[in-house]
């Protein structure tokens, strides 16, 4: 049973966490390109911008002498998202925006993204440096070790409460999403402007309104992201950017434009690196007596290296392409 | 008063104006149909109205406001609506989403004016929970029209209601559009087919290089022998 609990700690927690970062960043790269046709290249760097948004609050909750029964960076989480939401809204007044009311075609507004992206990369390196922090700096980070002696394994389960708290958060956030999209009058304009923007302009239904929404929502669950992901491991100014390939992936794959299929696509992506990267090795151990003499076990026996995590999602995405364009959810086709 | 004033109105795509100097005045009660040869700028006057397009001379009033080039989040509110020929029903939302769309500017209970579009379209009633795009031509057409009537407009614009559908759907539409106009809304609308639209309108205009050719009712316009030959096709 040890092989059990070993396999539910690298690929099911591994898998739900890397998973849930994923959907919150691909939630918002899929709003976007749903609402505004843009491929959004700078949202890997709103993520870890966020998270230094959170990181700078908590530090300086801290500095206050502020004491919180579970981790600062939780707690400061919500403001954190706030003002990402007003980063996000402040990026596109300055520098989308402009764009779109001359007319800029979408390949435009997607390079105009990359410079954002160079630029945000940019303020981060002159502000914190290429150092790395740590949310647990000054406070223990809690890790729950179930004990699994019930069931006959020697092992425990292991989880970390960031861990626990980003999956929380991130089911929190696909239910309030769902019912926001399928019951709210905003919610819905958001639907119908993706739909079909020019009879969502006749409709009368305010656009620049929904825009507005959009940043609100994919800036804030960035941030989210971002900050989780930076509890998770630890906070680095290229944090995020690493991760803009496997988000993209999974945007793509469930289908560009489909909120829910950024969902089921951040979660495909993320079990499929973990289960790519996992030695088998170990969990086919206790079946080395009944094993034929000729085939043994390697000490390694995992799909891809872990260095190659990244070639995953890169696979993942070149097979979606070539077999259903328009991703899981039938987006809108790339 | 004209619920609608259109004065020598010039626009376009902002190349060489399409409408050069388009007159139209229509009551609340009346039925328009705009008809006339392809290129004529029938279409082009709608979205004129709309917002949708560059007005660079004349006036468009609307119910004593003047409202040229003003933007449709604008003009909705004022009680105008526009069903577009193509493209006109949000595929992916329900019938009943679609209706509510409509009423997005609407901030008061809009209960009542659903249960109205539904007794006028009762097909609508039993899809309300199906995907628009799922609908058929003519069933689709309903659903755009009952979401343009969901802002409660006092004008309702129709950009060739009847194209691409069977004749039984063609007479159905004709007659509800009749029916909605009985209810007191001021129906404006462009026709291919010229000859049945005009039957029943109480204005018509026939269109011709972006300017008035002829104007009167539609039975004035069915029986000059000129407008029939030139634009009725015989």
């Amino acid at each position: 049973m040890s092989e059990l609990v070993f396999f539910f700690n690298q690929v099911v927690i591994a898998g739900a966490v890397l998973g849930s970062v994923y959907a919150l960043g691909a939630i918002g790269v899929t709003l976007i390109f749903g609402i505004l046709r843009f491929a959004h290249f700078a949202h890997g760097d709103m993520m870890t911008m966020g998270a230094f948004v959170a990181f700078i609050l908590a530090v300086g909750a801290g500095a206050l002498g502020i004491q919180t029964p579970i981790a600062t960076g939780f707690i400061v989480l919500p403001l954190a998202m706030v003002i990402a939401a007003v980063l996000a809204l402040g990026i596109d007044k300055g520098f989308y925006a402009p764009l779109r009311r001359r007319g800029a075609r979408p390949v435009t507004l997607l390079i105009a993204s990359i410079g954002v992206t160079l630029m945000i990369q940019g303020l981060l390196r002159l502000f914190f440096g290429t150092g790395t922090y740590s949310f647990f700096d000054t406070q223990p980070k809690t890790i729950f070790r179930i004990d699994t002696s019930a069931i006959g394994s020697t092992r425990p389960l292991v989880v970390t409460e960031p861990q626990i708290m980003l999956i929380l958060l991130t089911i929190v956030v696909v239910v309030a999403l769902h019912f926001f999209l399928t019951r709210s009058r905003l919610g819905k304009a958001m639907r119908a402007m993706a739909d079909n923007p020019d009879l969502a302009q006749v409709s009368g239904i305010n656009t620049q309104l929904v825009v507005r929404v959009t940043w609100i929502i994919a800036g804030s669950l960035a941030c989210a992201a971002g900050t989780m992901l930076a509890l998770d491991v630890t906070l680095k100014p290229d944090l995020a950017f690493n991760i803009l390939l496997p988000i993209f992936a999974a945007a793509i794959v469930g289908g560009l434009g489909q909120a829910y299929g950024a969902i089921a696509g951040g979660f495909l992506i993320g079990f499929a690196e973990t289960l790519a990267v996992f030695n088998w090795t170990l969990v086919l151990r206790p079946l080395r007596d009944v094993l034929p003499e000729w085939l043994e076990l390697p000490n390694n026996l995992a799909l891809v290296p872990t260095e190659y995590k990244l070639t995953v999602a890169f696979v993942i995405l070149v097979i979606t392409l070539l077999v259903r364009p328009t991703g899981i959810f039938k987006g809108a086709s790339t | 008063m004209a619920v609608i004033e259109l004065k020598h109105v010039v626009g376009g795509y902002g190349g060489a104006p399409i409408l050069n100097g388009v007159d139209m005045s229509i009551e609340k009660s009346d039925i328009g149909v705009i008809v006339g040869p392809n290129g004529a700028g029938k279409s082009t006057t709608l979205k004129a109205i709309f917002g949708l397009l560059q007005v660079t001379g004349g006036s468009i009033v609307f119910d004593g406001e003047d409202i040229t080039n003003a933007q449709p989040d604008r003009l909705v509110p004022l009680g105008l609506s526009f069903v577009p020929q193509e493209k006109n029903v949000f595929t992916t939302m329900s019938v009943e989403e679609n209706l509510e769309m409509g009423a997005f500017v609407r901030r008061d209970d809009f209960s009542q004016t659903m249960q109205w579009v539904y007794h006028m379209f009762p097909v609508l009633a039993e899809k309300r929970r199906q995907p628009a795009g799922e609908l058929s031509g003519g069933q689709r057409q309903m659903v755009a029209m009952g979401r343009a009537l969901m802002s409660n407009p006092k004008l309702l614009m129709l950009d060739e209601p009847s194209a691409g559908l069977s004749p039984r759907y063609v007479i159905e539409i004709f007659e509800t559009i009749v029916n909605v106009n009985k209810e007191g809304v001021g129906i404006l609308m462009v026709e291919q087919n010229a000859r049945q639209a005009l039957a029943f309108a109480s204005r018509g205009f026939v269109l011709a290089n972006g300017q008035n050719r002829f104007t009167g009712t539609g039975a004035e316009l069915i029986a000059d022998p000129e407008v029939a030959r030139s634009f009725l096709g015989g």
